[in-house]
């Protein structure tokens, strides 16, 4: 897994026969690769076949205890150095933006720059297969002692503290985001409206979003 | 009839992932709207359970929905709720991924990625505060979130080393009569 040379990874994108699986073809990708390079001081791109895509998301899929954002971001970027972290920045804001969940949209993005459209879908595979088999077999497990006292205290416990770790995301990521009056009050709104009054949230957002994005334009300018 | 449960299970996870923005967390609100209050395909109780199981397996927190697919359709439903949350989205992001140079120079990006997070915040206090109500019925449930909550407040440890203290002080609590 050693990054290839700069002068080798033309050759080597346009050579890959796994390449004719994606029906879009690598032209695209390389004008856009041209200018990543170019614009900044980043590694050029590693050639990564779609055996690495699906066993490294594979690595991230059953390492990622509690939530894979640690994972993934070791296996993408310390480990297997494919993106850098300011390219892996760039894809995780993007991600976050989009409907979905955000790392599992970024899976698919980093699949689909490696490996076109198969990439994607093994990169995908990769992350999800084995989790659902460990999930599964955990809840058949469950099923057998659920009756259990020690499993019912437990299942009890670990119910009530899976609550507290969103109450503790949502404090930590209101810590650094909330850092005016207005997003306090775009939050409060959103919070009313969803976890009080337990309106749809499509509702909401089709309100919400529009009106905040048009306010952040309006602060933009006014700010200069 | 049973066709019919799984359109049905397939459009309503398809559409709380297609509306959702800012990941997992915002979707629990419009899931459990959803399948406990609209549909009533599972209890509250039930519904916490399974969110705590599928927290304490590894793999992306998106499996949450896998789990709530087995539950209410066994291997069907499983694979159903699955692809309807991954796929359609996913073929968005990778769409957006190919113009992602584009995008990142758009104005009207930076707006947005400016604008949601405070909903994002919002949406998130809401999934603690209704998972909260689905899953604690003692006074001990709300000490042991409140714990966990403080924990991943002021600290950057893994989720699992809270929950799995709270699993030990909820078994033993139980076992020493206390509740």
């Amino acid at each position: 897994m050693a990054p290839l040379a700069p002068g080798q990874i033309l050759l080597k994108t346009q050579k890959t026969s796994w390449n004719g699986f994606s029906p879009f073809g690598t032209v695209g990708r390389h004008d856009s690769r041209k200018t990543a390079v170019s614009k900044q001081e980043t590694m050029p791109k590693p050639h990564v076949s779609h055996l690495e895509l699906f066993t490294g998301f594979l690595m991230v899929g059953l390492f990622g205890f509690g939530g894979i954002a640690a994972a993934i971001y070791h296996v993408v970027v310390e480990r297997k150095k494919w993106l850098s972290a300011q390219e892996y920045a760039a894809v995780l804001g993007l991600g976050q933006v989009l409907p979905g969940a955000n790392l599992v949209n970024i899976t698919a993005v980093i699949g689909d720059r490696f490996g076109g459209l198969w990439g994607a879908v093994l990169s995908l595979l990769g992350l999800t297969l084995a989790p659902v088999l460990i999930l599964v077999a955990l809840a058949t497990l469950y099923d057998q002692f659920a009756t259990n006292p020690d499993v019912i205290a437990g299942t009890k416990a670990a119910a009530a503290g899976a609550a507290g770790l969103i109450f503790g995301t949502g404090y930590k990521l209101g810590k650094t985001i909330l850092d005016n009056r207005w997003s306090l009050v775009f939050a409060t709104l959103s919070f009313v409206s969803i976890g009080l009054l337990r309106w749809p949230l499509l509702g909401t957002l089709a309100v919400l979003a529009p009106i905040a994005v048009a306010f952040s334009f309006w602060r933009g300018r006014h700010e200069g | 009839m049973k066709d019919d449960i799984l359109w049905q299970l397939g459009f309503a996870f398809f559409f709380t992932a297609i509306i959702s923005v800012g990941g997992i967390s915002t979707m629990i609100p419009e899931i459990h709207r959803q399948i406990v209050e609209t549909r009533g395909w599972m209890t509250n109780e039930q519904f916490a359970t399974a969110f705590a199981i599928s927290q304490v397996a590894p793999g992306p927190n998106i499996l949450m929905m896998t789990m709530m697919g087995w539950r209410i359709a066994g291997w069907a439903g499983l694979t159903v709720a699955t692809l309807a949350t991954i796929i359609p989205t996913s073929i968005i992001a990778l769409m957006a991924g190919r113009a992602e140079e584009r995008i990142e120079h758009a104005r009207w990006y930076a707006m947005t990625k400016r604008a949601l997070p405070p909903l994002v915040v919002g949406l998130i206090c809401a999934s603690a505060l209704i998972t909260a109500q689905a899953a604690i019925t003692d006074w001990l449930g709300v000490v042991l979130a409140a714990g966990v909550a403080l924990f991943m407040a002021t600290t950057r440890s893994n989720p699992l080393v809270p929950l799995s203290v709270a699993v030990v002080i909820g078994i033993v609590a139980a076992r020493i009569g206390y509740f």
